[in-house]
């Protein structure tokens, strides 16, 4: 196991690295910088935590981008932008975000994102691992229309559960009127930031772009509250598993499509053939077509029948004696909330239905597991 | 007589028969448990073998036999509760009995003060 002092110097560190230490984080390497994968609670106490009362997650590791069109108009950098990802950006309404993904010229995804719209500019939420990736890509597409600001002087906070509204609308009332995916200007404790009614938890929540200065100082007033706890990347990452939610790198990557990947309600209808600004992206040939046909391998939920855990990695078989994987789980873990092993994965087409059995080796043994709807715990957006 | 090993487990000798554990500085590394896989009785392992298997939320672990022998019993109740293991690992946490093949083993495992040290 590595030593987080060790480890240390060559990572970086967000703002909050001080507080995370404090609370007793067990430190590790993630996507270069050094990170709290759990605090005293443990992991699975944190992620039950989220789901009854509120966490608060340093994600300040991931990308922060500023799109802003030379022109002023911001609807120049929405119909830029539609030439990356497969969604309708120039539809999306002021104060809105919605998810996406960057496409490359095979349909295989770059990288998965956030963007909001923000009056004058767009605000895209990037994956720590693809920042240097994603900020090249959009310079080398996008230049002639925006510039391309990352900004690396601010923080970004997630407080997710079911009590964050309340807690949130206790420093600052008028949040509690936002929907899911509504994004706007708030000030907090005094910091001017950009709250958005989302996050990645499957919980209602919100995600808070703080500057970095402030970001010590917001965090410390957050946990006065007794509803709220630090929860690091560990049950981050079972949350989000039972959530249904895709990790970049794990469950979607450039050798996946976003129709592959079980995305398409990302496509909106305005992209697709017949629609009015249908194509037009990276991979559009490739991506419109699966999403007319279908593709031959689709990313599914997986309920093993066993108390065992699947995880990532292991080999799929579509009977118990099969020597020809089918194939792969890319996401597994126990699920605190769905109280058993929840897992996801890339079968063929035909071995994709529902309720459909397959097999998964595990140390050995032939595991069954059920092909299965996701999300496995209901999300419990604030949609209204 | 109590033993240790390096990969924190603990080992009680009663005559010929060993019962193993993880310890308290274990269970504390591995978080929550979630999933505890035993081997089953009347299996033999060479010492070093891997023998259980351990899951938080977030990785499985292996516990290895930490010195040759056959399996005469394997703890259930850890398998129906696996949070025992964090809550008494030195008690009814307890994983597995050993038949041990070869008593010499014994005296290359850990005493109290030995493992205490290595803990540090």
């Amino acid at each position: 196991m590595a030593h987080p002092a060790a480890a240390a110097p060559a990572l970086k560190r967000t703002p909050l690295y001080a507080l995370h230490l404090e609370f007793g984080a067990r430190m590790a390497p993630f996507a270069g910088y050094d990170m709290p994968i759990h605090y005293a609670l443990g992991v699975l106490k944190e992620h039950l935590h989220t789901r009854v009362a509120a966490g608060l997650f340093d994600v300040s590791h991931m990308g922060q981008i500023a799109l802003r069109p030379r022109s002023g108009r911001v609807a120049d950098a929405a119909q830029a932008l539609e030439r990356l990802v497969p969604v309708d950006v120039l539809g999306l309404k002021p104060a809105r975000q919605r998810y996406a993904v960057f496409t490359d010229g095979n349909g295989g995804i770059i990288d998965d994102l956030m963007i909001g719209q923000c009056g004058d500019h767009l605000a895209l939420i990037v994956n720590a691992g693809r920042k240097d990736v994603d900020e090249r890509h959009l310079r080398d597409a996008l230049s002639d229309v925006c510039t391309v600001d990352a900004l690396a002087d601010r923080a970004l906070l997630a407080l997710q559960g079911p009590a964050a509204e309340a807690v949130l609308a206790r420093l600052s009332p008028s949040s509690a009127s936002m929907r899911f995916m509504d994004i706007r200007p708030v000030l907090i404790a005094g910091a001017n930031c950009l709250v958005s009614r989302s996050g990645y938890t499957g919980e209602d929540g919100f995600e808070i772009s703080v500057p970095a200065r402030d970001a010590e100082k917001l965090a410390r007033t957050l946990l006065q509250d007794a509803a709220v706890t630090l929860i690091g990347l560990g049950a981050r990452d079972s949350l989000r598993t039972e959530a249904g939610l895709c990790l970049y790198g794990s469950d979607i990557d450039e050798s996946t499509t976003p129709v592959e990947a079980a995305l398409e309600w990302a496509i909106q209808k305005v992209r697709r053939r017949g629609g009015a600004r249908a194509g037009n992206f990276l991979g559009a040939g490739l991506v419109l077509e699966q999403l007319e046909r279908g593709a031959s391998r689709r990313r599914v939920g997986l309920k093993p029948r066993e108390r065992t855990p699947v995880r990532t990695g292991v080999l799929l078989y579509a009977d118990a004696s099969a020597s020809q994987s089918v194939g792969t789980v890319t996401s597994g873990t126990f699920g605190p909330s769905a109280a058993g092993p929840v897992a996801m994965g890339y079968v063929p087409n035909t071995l994709s239905a529902p309720k459909t059995l397959l097999f998964a080796d595990v140390r050995g043994n032939r595991l069954q597991v059920e092909v299965t709807e996701l999300p496995f715990v209901p999300h419990r957006y604030k949609r209204i | 007589m109590l033993k240790f090993t390096q990969e924190h487990e603990w080992v009680r000798i009663e005559g010929d028969v060993a019962t193993v554990g993880i310890t308290q500085h274990a269970q504390e590394r591995l978080g929550d448990l979630v999933f505890v896989e035993l081997p089953e009785v009347g299996k033999s392992f060479e010492k070093g073998a891997p023998a259980a298997v351990v899951e938080s939320v977030k990785a499985a672990s292996e516990v290895y036999a930490p010195i040759g022998g056959e399996v005469i019993e394997a703890n259930p109740a850890i398998v129906a509760d696996p949070s025992l293991v964090n809550s008494d690992p030195m008690g009814a946490g307890w994983f597995f009995k050993l038949k041990l093949a070869n008593l010499s083993e014994v005296n290359a495992l850990m005493d109290e003060a030995a493992y205490q040290a290595l803990l540090g």
